[in-house]
């Protein structure tokens, strides 16, 4: 027979988490920020909306009804750019041709027309289409 | 030491203009909570002389002549806007002061002072371009000042560009401006003040800028003396940083039509806490107490009046709805009058604190703490993916018979991935 160590009662302090036990993780020492995709899709936090795609007058540039479009106003758009751009009281997602003085907005599906800005028509580049997701399966 | 004030033009229906190209050109008005009045008025609608809060019942002759469109005011919207609009104002300068939901003073000191207007209009496309929203800059030594200059740059009084710099002007041309302008227009100037003035025959700027300080403080107070001043281009009031964090959250609304019911008030400030405790959660905050009113409508003279408010202490500071709503719920059943006809209800959570900074209490479930926190963190996880109120404690009611009039709000553009901007 061997006496209890120490007659006294240890008192530990009662926490309401549980304590960890075992081995410590070895990549403990190797955790680092995961990916995030605001920080990979969004460059300018205060200058980005999110807008939803409408119609099929994209599908050439893989933008396809119900896809989500990443837009950032702050950028200066060019040619070539993926535009928002509001046009006589619509909101209309196009491709932005300059040639010169000629201001277009091209779809890419040839189905549809492509539309060409004439003076006195009211045309404002919202902005400029950064990235699109389209959702593959519902969850 | 030049001081910008940066104000947004017509701020709300800028933000409505943002996401709807059918408001452009418009006349278009922006209503106050439960479509009351005039709070947000386009050039057009100003154009037409309706004035800063107009009653929208006597505002529709008129609006159906001229074909002013009227919209709820959408604050969620509005919210987002002005946060965006302050972190890109901040970028311009190293001090900044947020006013109000929709203009800051920025410290341009250190700038070359023959640059300031150009800066000034870089500021102005800067925010037109990356956020979509205009904005006027006024540009003078102290805060009076400025705010002053970016009255005329609103007004096109110096030049019509939207920046108006004071230190451009010799003190001649700054006579010749401030005289044509009615003193009523400076900061901090109000309608009694502008009266008593007027009897002094101090009626301009110009007037109240010559006027004795000495003589100005035997008749008014020393605060028309600062005013003074800072008219002068003598600093006395000093640029505020933000960052306290905020002391107490309100939420109180007028109902939609008038509720008698013990069960209806129960529903609505059920409602208001956990918006109220919503918030308070968003600040990483905890509330020590919670403040409950009731009121009639005092406009409605027939009615018999009764207000009342109650003080309900927490045995704990919290940010736990469910707690929050009961103590809520305790108050106001002991301040409840029966068969009246009640206008408006709310909460205040005061004694707000930092969470993790709370004393326990002999009482305390240390089990219970994490349990709370998971639920409220699962309560807002699913209210922010499926919208507002997806997902709320019975307490709060289905039917919301209280609730406010916004029958013509536009979408929450911003804030909500189901009322997204549509582009066809």
């Amino acid at each position: 027979m061997y006496p209890a160590l120490g007659a006294q009662p240890i008192y530990l302090p009662l926490f309401g988490h549980k304590v960890p036990a075992g081995f410590p993780s070895p990549a403990d020492d190797h955790m680092e920020a995961l990916i995030s995709l605001d920080e990979e899709l969004i460059h300018h936090k205060n200058s980005t909306f999110f807008v939803r795609a409408r119609g099929n007058s994209m599908t050439g540039a893989g933008i396809h009804e119900g896809d989500l479009l990443v837009v950032d106003k702050s950028i200066e758009p060019v040619s070539g750019d993926i535009v928002i751009a509001f046009i006589d009281g619509g909101v209309t997602v196009k491709r932005l041709m300059k040639q010169g003085s000629i201001i277009k907005l091209k779809p890419e599906n040839p189905r549809h027309k492509e539309i060409v800005f004439h003076e006195g028509q009211d045309l404002e580049i919202w902005g400029v289409v950064i990235s699109s997701t389209t959702i593959h399966k519902k969850i | 030491m030049p001081i910008a004030l940066v104000d947004c033009n017509n701020f709300y229906v800028s933000c409505e203009r943002m996401f709807n190209p059918k408001l452009e050109g418009k006349p278009v008005v922006v209503l106050s909570n439960n479509d009351g009045c005039a709070v947000s008025r386009s050039n057009e609608v100003k154009a037409l002389g309706i004035k800063m809060g107009e009653p929208w019942f006597r505002m529709k002759d008129i609006s159906k002549q001229h074909g002013i469109i009227a919209l709820s005011s959408n604050y969620t919207l509005y919210g987002d806007l002005s946060a965006r609009v302050m972190a890109t104002l901040a970028n311009f300068s190293p001090q900044q002061e947020i006013y109000s939901i929709d203009e800051c003073f920025l410290d341009l000191g250190g700038f070359d002072p023959k640059t300031l207007a150009e800066y000034g209009q870089k500021i102005r496309k800067t925010v037109k371009r990356n956020v979509g929203i205009p904005v006027c800059v006024g540009i003078g030594d102290t805060k009076t000042l400025a705010k002053l200059a970016n009255h005329c740059a609103k007004k096109g009084l110096s030049g019509s560009d939207g920046v108006c710099d004071f230190g451009q002007l010799n003190s001649q041309r700054r006579s010749e401006l401030f005289s044509s302008i009615p003193v009523g227009e400076v900061w901090g100037v109000g309608r009694k003040i502008t009266e008593g003035l007027a009897k002094l025959n101090i009626k301009t700027v110009e007037d109240l800028r010559r006027a004795s300080p000495e003589y100005l403080r035997q008749q008014f107070s020393i605060v028309l003396v600062k005013t003074v001043n800072e008219l002068n281009g003598i600093p006395c009031i000093e640029l505020e940083e933000a960052g306290t964090p905020r002391q107490q959250i309100m939420v109180s609304r007028s109902f939609g039509s008038s509720v008698s019911a013990l069960d209806g008030l129960s529903e609505s400030v059920a409602h208001y806490t956990t918006r109220a405790a919503e918030k308070l959660r968003r600040d990483g905050s905890i509330a020590a107490s919670i403040c409950v009113f009731i009121r009639t409508n005092p406009f409605r003279e027939k009615d018999e009046q009764y207000s009342r408010s109650i003080v309900v202490p927490l045995l704990q500071s919290t940010d736990d709805t469910t707690k929050l709503v009961k103590s809520a719920l305790i108050g106001l059943k002991s301040i409840y009058k029966p068969a009246l006809n009640y206008a408006k209800s709310g909460v205040l959570l005061m004694g707000l604190h930092e969470k993790g900074s709370a004393q326990r209490t002999l009482f305390d479930d240390p089990a219970e703490q994490p349990r709370s926190d998971k639920l409220m963190y699962v309560l807002d996880s699913i209210n922010q993916k499926m919208g507002k109120d997806s997902l709320t404690i019975g307490a709060s009611g289905t039917k919301q018979r209280w609730a406010m009039r916004r029958e013509l709000k536009s979408q929450n553009y911003t804030s909500d991935i189901n009322e997204l901007l549509e582009a066809w």
